[in-house]
């Protein structure tokens, strides 16, 4: 009996195994969250369980709902026991959840280390195996490191199906522990010629991975792996040897003669496309390697690829050919007919493929096809996306390199004109561009562009019924601007007048009808210039009398531009209409308003501007601050030579950001000035600035009838014209030659051949103001402003809404520390890669808060809204400057910023003469959101041997409806580390300094830091300003300066996982503060 | 191969295996995005997308999508093999495969993924081979059930 009710409770712990869970989710389909958040408290009450079998049930739920995106790592520590059950069944489980649910960040991964390494030599090879599977998914560095051994063991293991799990996984403990690939490359070599084709197999993967990274290691392998190629039937595994042999070639041009024949072998034999298609990539990778032939060949078999009705194939196909392109775009113009059939695919990213490969196909001969194709296409595509792609596509196609490959720029405006038909499209303003440009640069387009272009102001109500919200009204604003400009050349300038005028144009969007206005007036005066002359005076008066009829319309526009314009000319033309009354002629006067003609200017030219005599522009203009000056104070019997190496690139760099960020402050501050002009009308910023037009409810126009705007050119006929054109010129041509033939044929009888015309026989209708040359290089010559300055970098944010701030402050230092470990990756990497990483010693520039190395310790917390970061150096014994970056995190502007701090009895804030010792100094800037701007401040430092703390706030206005006043206090900490500055010391003059007897002696000892000693080092040089005098295995003597001059030497020595650091020091206690510090940056870590 | 994920026509994740560490948070951005990217094609186009800095390449099977994130200079056809290899083994396994299966033994799914793919590499190009080492492994678990039920039954 009593045995039943024991069964019947476990009975009831099993109740609810996966697959009722996962039925139970299936039935709650209405309230799927509460039913599993019942399920998981369910979960939790099995994880009390001393039954092991409940609780792997329990982890094996947990699994499910991990992957359904609950956060389950709450239980990592249950998923741990689990995986050390002694039984398989629960074990497998265990592993499995935790390759799904841990990650590096899991701290509970350290507690497996023992466990994994038990279940690695366990007897049982799927033991091993989950093991082994388990640590693929969550290696870290440690468990990599401490494993390593172990896993290399298990590449030699007597079973195949161990020994090919351990060498692939070796290829992430080499990722995670880089130091673990020396001692066990030459196991892993040894694997490429294992008896079993899986550890064969897994041993090519590995090495392939390894080579793409870092290929110039394995070179010495290629021979072997030539065999390998040569022998091997298992397509898996040469794809792989033949990836590898293409990471290979570049650096060995041998390899590609070498090389030719198998892989032209496998392109003509192989069945397997993923083979083929391998091959064919690594040939049009290497093609520099390679011969011509084996393009051709590969381009064939691209062909077929395409022709294919397989959609995979013909994309990867078009993809591999835009690759050939390149280099050889002949070979792929020859298939131009195919790519042209690929745009009628169904498969819109093929279609977009095929645009991409046409981009560079086009030439003078076959652009103005290609692009009628294309045409065609933008007429029944269906979709706007697809649409747009070709719109921007033609232009991109039409426009490249300067327009290089138009001949007819009527064509090309006639195509722009066309695409103005296009409905929906966001790209109005780039079409409105291409035609500035084209009106601007080709002179003799001009009078046909402006026939154009009245048609289309004339014909403007057709766009905007149903096009305003789209953005193709845009174009207006190019064709209103392009009528104005030459207008002499209008054939009917009082029509276009008139159409300019039109009360209608009052609906477009503002910044369109302040250059409807301006270019009325400009047109306004061609026209007074054209009528003066007349006998008829009364024709000039109507046109003002029309101007001043119309413009009162704009000078009531809501448009500040507008308004500003039309109230301006408009009191301009009453005055005019006054003069003409009077019978004062005033064209002349009126058309000097607008004199001078506009020419394109080119990029370079600049450079054409002599430079004034005097003028040295590589000369400074202060006294440039000496790099050395530091240094030079620096007893000389100590220290010998200076490396300025090290500091120079860095402060560029410094320099750089920095005014990159003023630059971006400078902006803000110009863009929220009215004041300020901004830039030029035509640029197209303006367009953006543009009131969203799209917010304005329009009523769609539902025009069944297709658009097409009479008077309007057809691109088509420019291709005949272009044609009858060619044939012309190639008529002239064989005239020409022909007289040549004859006049020479009377002193030599050659033959003369008038083949097919080249792309250089192709002369241009009109010519483009073309400037090819590059822009010059800018030099500059970065100042080294900030060397030799204590540097401290305060962050912060201010918010005046209390909630958001603390919020936004908790994102702000997730992403920072997230930031940080990315940093630190990155150092370890370095350092691994390069050999004794250990001997670099880490220069402490000037101003490093980029510096690639682990800075998360200098972070420091002080005031719920302030964070900052300490980084020093020196520029003398007693004054230091603080630099500290104000950065505005709120949505408000700030202003009237105050910065003050209380005064200790050694550190005093340098204020201005004549105020008091309490008054703040004011931040010489504002700060629009998101702006960040630095401010420096000098202090005068007495005593540098003791950490100090000061205490400071900050006040200023938030705008937001009306202004507050907000303060806020942060505290700037001093650490004597920031009085330190890195100074290189050789090792004898470090020798000198000791035994000199001066120094007085200090030691610490840190327990249980866990990281490898040349990381431990790097972290004292950069927290700590110390560079690195001698390095022998694990001892290392390091040497620093204070701003003061006093000397620190350290002598770090480490066995285990104790570190001991004996110093020495003229002043013990500014030793004794450092050597706290340092303890306290490891008790950090 | 950077990770292999299995979602169902209406959008719904049935399988994950990440072989680059991502957090969590990480995890179900991309999935999310990748899940509306791969579901809005059209059934007629091809395999393949470029994603971010990754090639994405998938296949659908039934109800089911198989979606892989490979590096720019993996092959796509070969990773397209990849996929279809697992489906067979998982329909050889299972017997004639079905979405539902993978539900209810997602366990087992993955059990067969880690046999076949191992840190994004195909550890074993032989079928035969992944099928034999889960049998076993299947065979070793279930001896042991076999143990502890009748142990149980002796109590």
């Amino acid at each position: 009996m009593a045995l039943k009710i024991v069964k019947g409770s476990i009975d009831r712990m099993f109740d609810k195994n996966l697959q009722d869970l996962v039925r139970g989710i299936r039935n709650h389909k209405e309230d799927e969250a509460k039913y599993i958040s019942t399920c998981i408290d369910e979960i939790k009450q099995e994880l009390k369980q001393d039954n092991i079998a409940v609780k792997a049930n329990a982890v094996c739920k947990l699994t499910y709902l991990q992957m359904l995106g609950y956060d389950v790592s709450w239980a990592a520590f249950n998923i741990v026991e689990v995986m050390s059950s002694s039984k398989f069944t629960y074990k497998r489980i265990g592993y499995l959840a935790a390759s799904q649910c841990f990650h590096e960040s899991t701290d509970v991964i350290m507690l497996t280390t023992n466990q994994i390494r038990k279940d690695l030599s366990s007897p049982n090879q799927y033991d091993t195996g989950v093991a082994l599977t388990g640590l693929s998914c969550f290696v870290t560095p440690d468990l990599a490191r401490d494993l390593a051994n172990d896993i290399m063991t298990l590449m030699s293991h007597t079973k195949p199906y161990i020994r090919k799990k351990a060498v692939l996984i070796m290829y992430k403990v080499f990722l995670k522990y880089p130091e673990s690939l020396r001692p066990a490359f030459p196991r892993l070599k040894e694997k490429l010629e294992d008896p079993d084709p899986g550890v064969q197999s897994a041993a090519v993967n590995v090495i392939c991975e390894l080579a793409r990274r870092n290929p110039k290691n394995y070179l010495s392998l290629a021979p072997l792996f030539f065999k390998l190629m040569t022998s091997s039937t298992n397509n898996w595994v040469l794809i792989k040897i033949i990836k590898l042999f293409g990471a290979l070639t570049p650096l060995e041009p041998r390899l590609g003669k070498k090389l030719i024949e198998p892989l032209t072998n496998l392109i003509h034999s192989t069945s397997a496309m993923s083979l083929l298609y391998e091959c064919v990539n690594t040939v049009i990778a290497g093609q520099y390697w390679f011969s011509v032939g084996s393009k051709e060949l590969c381009v064939q078999k691209l062909r077929i690829l395409i022709e294919d009705s397989d959609q995979n194939l013909k994309y990867l196909g078009l993809l591999a050919m835009s690759k050939i392109l390149k280099t050889h775009p002949k070979s792929v113009q020859s298939h131009k007919d195919l790519i042209l059939q690929c745009l009628d695919d169904k498969d819109e990213s093929i279609r977009l493929r095929a645009l991409d490969l046409l981009y560079g196909m086009v030439s003078k001969k076959n652009l103005m096809e290609i692009v009628k194709k294309l045409m065609l296409h933008v007429d029944k595509a269906e979709g706007t996306t697809y649409r747009d792609e070709l719109l921007t596509k033609i232009i991109d196609i039409c426009s490249q390199s300067n327009y290089q490959y138009i001949t007819n720029f009527e064509w090309y405006i006639s195509i722009l004109v066309e695409l103005t038909r296009l409905e929906g499209t966001r790209h109005g303003h780039l079409i409105a561009s291409q035609m500035l440009d084209v009106a601007i640069r080709v002179k003799a387009i001009r009078v046909f562009a402006v026939a154009q272009m009245a048609t289309l102001l004339d014909n403007a109500h057709l766009l905007t019924g149903n096009m305003q919200r789209n953005g193709i009204c845009e174009v207006l604003y190019a064709a209103a601007w392009i009528c104005g400009e030459f207008s002499e050349h209008l054939e009917n300038p009082m029509q276009t007048l008139e159409a300019m005028l039109r009360p209608k144009v009052a609906t477009l969007p503002g910044h369109i009808q302040a250059v409807y206005v301006q270019n009325a007036a400009k047109l306004f005066a061609t026209i007074l210039k054209s009528q003066e002359g007349n006998t008829d005076s009364t024709a000039a008066q109507d046109t003002s009398q029309l101007m001043i009829d119309r413009l009162p319309l704009f000078v009531q526009s809501a448009n500040l531009e507008v308004q500003e314009r039309a109230s301006c000319i408009l009191q301009l033309v009453k005055y005019i209409q006054k003069l003409q009354q009077k019978d004062v002629e005033v064209a002349e006067e009126v058309n000097a308003l607008f004199a001078g003609e506009l020419n394109p200017v080119a990029p370079k030219a600049q450079k054409k501007v002599p430079v004034p005599e005097g003028l040295d522009l590589d000369a400074w203009i202060n006294e440039p601050p000496s790099e050395s000056e530091s240094e030079d104070e620096q007893p000389k019997a100590i220290f010998a030579k200076e490396e300025p190496k090290h500091s120079r690139p860095r402060h560029t760099e410094v320099d750089e950001k920095e005014l990159a960020r003023r630059r971006e402050a400078r902006k803000q501050e110009q863009a929220n000035n009215p004041f300020y002009i901004k830039a030029s009308p035509s640029s197209q910023k303006v367009y953006q600035d543009a009131p969203g037009v799209e917010h304005i409810p329009v009523v769609q126009i539902d025009l069944s009838v297709p658009l097409k705007v009479p008077g309007l050119p057809m691109s088509d006929q420019y291709v005949k014209l272009e044609e009858e054109r060619r044939q012309k010129e190639r008529a002239e041509k064989k005239k020409k030659e022909k007289k040549k033939r004859k006049e020479k044929r009377s002193g030599r009888g050659k033959k003369h051949d008038s083949g097919p015309e080249s792309e250089e026989d192709i002369t241009p209708a009109h010519q483009v103001d073309i400037v090819t040359e590059e822009m010059p290089e800018v030099k500059e010559n970065h100042s080294s402003k900030f060397s030799n300055i204590f540097f401290l970098h305060l962050l912060f944010w201010v918010c005046d809404d209390k909630k958001s701030s603390k919020h936004k402050k908790k994102k702000q230092k997730k992403e920072k520390e997230e930031k940080e470990k990315k940093k630190k990756k990155k150092h370890h990497h370095h350092h691994h890669h390069s050999d004794g990483g250990g001997e670099e010693s880490v220069q402490n520039g000037t101003v490093e808060e980029e510096e690639p190395l682990p800075v998360s310790l200098s972070h420091r917390l002080i005031n719920p809204q302030v964070v900052y970061d300490i980084q020093g150096n020196l520029q003398d014994g007693s004054q230091v400057v603080v630099s500290v970056i104000f950065e505005n995190k709120c949505d408000s502007f700030l202003k009237s910023m105050e910065f003050n701090v209380l005064d200790s009895l050694n550190s005093k804030l340098q204020r201005p003469e004549g105020s008091g010792p309490h008054d703040g100094l004011t931040v010489p800037f504002q700060l629009p959101p998101g702006v960040s701007n630095e401010a420096r401040f000098v202090f005068t430092v007495q005593s540098i041997v003791m950490p100090q703390k000061l205490k400071g706030t900050l006040t200023f206005i938030v705008k937001v409806d009306s202004s507050t006043h907000e303060k806020l206090d942060f505290k700037l900490h001093f650490t004597c580390t920031s009085y330190l500055i890195t100074t290189p010391c050789y090792s004898d003059a470090f020798a000198k300094l000791l035994e000199s007897g001066d120094l007085k002696g200090s030691s610490v000892r840190l327990e249980g830091v866990n990281m490898p000693f040349h990381h431990l080092l790097a972290r004292i040089c950069f927290h700590h300003h110390f560079s690195i005098v001698e390095r022998i295995d694990s001892c290392a003597s390091m040497y620093s300066r204070s701003i003061q001059g006093h000397h620190v030497c350290l002598l770090v020595k480490t066995s285990g996982q104790t570190v001991s650091i004996d110093a020495k020091c003229d002043e013990p206690t500014l030793l004794g503060n450092v050597l706290d510090e340092i303890k306290q940056t490891f008790s950090q870590c | 191969m950077q990770f292999m994920l299995l979602f169902s026509r209406q959008g719904k994740l049935r399988l994950q295996k990440w072989y680059v560490p991502l957090s969590d948070k990480e995890k179900k951005k991309i999935t999310r995005e990748l899940v509306q990217t791969v579901l809005a094609r059209k059934p007629k186009m091809c395999s393949f997308l470029e994603w971010r800095d990754l090639k994405i390449v998938y296949k659908r099977y039934a109800s089911l999508y198989f979606c892989c994130a490979i590096e720019d200079q993996d092959n796509e056809l070969i990773t397209l093999e990849i996929i279809h290899r697992y489906v067979e083994l998982l329909d050889k396994y299972f017997g004639s495969v079905c979405e539902l299966d993978i539900i209810f033994n997602f366990e087992k799914a993955y059990f067969i993924l880690d046999e076949f793919l191992l840190g994004g590499e195909a550890q074993e190009t032989s079928k035969k081979n992944v099928l034999k080492a889960i049998e076993q492994a299947d065979l070793l678990q279930e001896v042991r059930h076999l143990i502890k039920i009748t142990v149980d039954k002796v109590f």
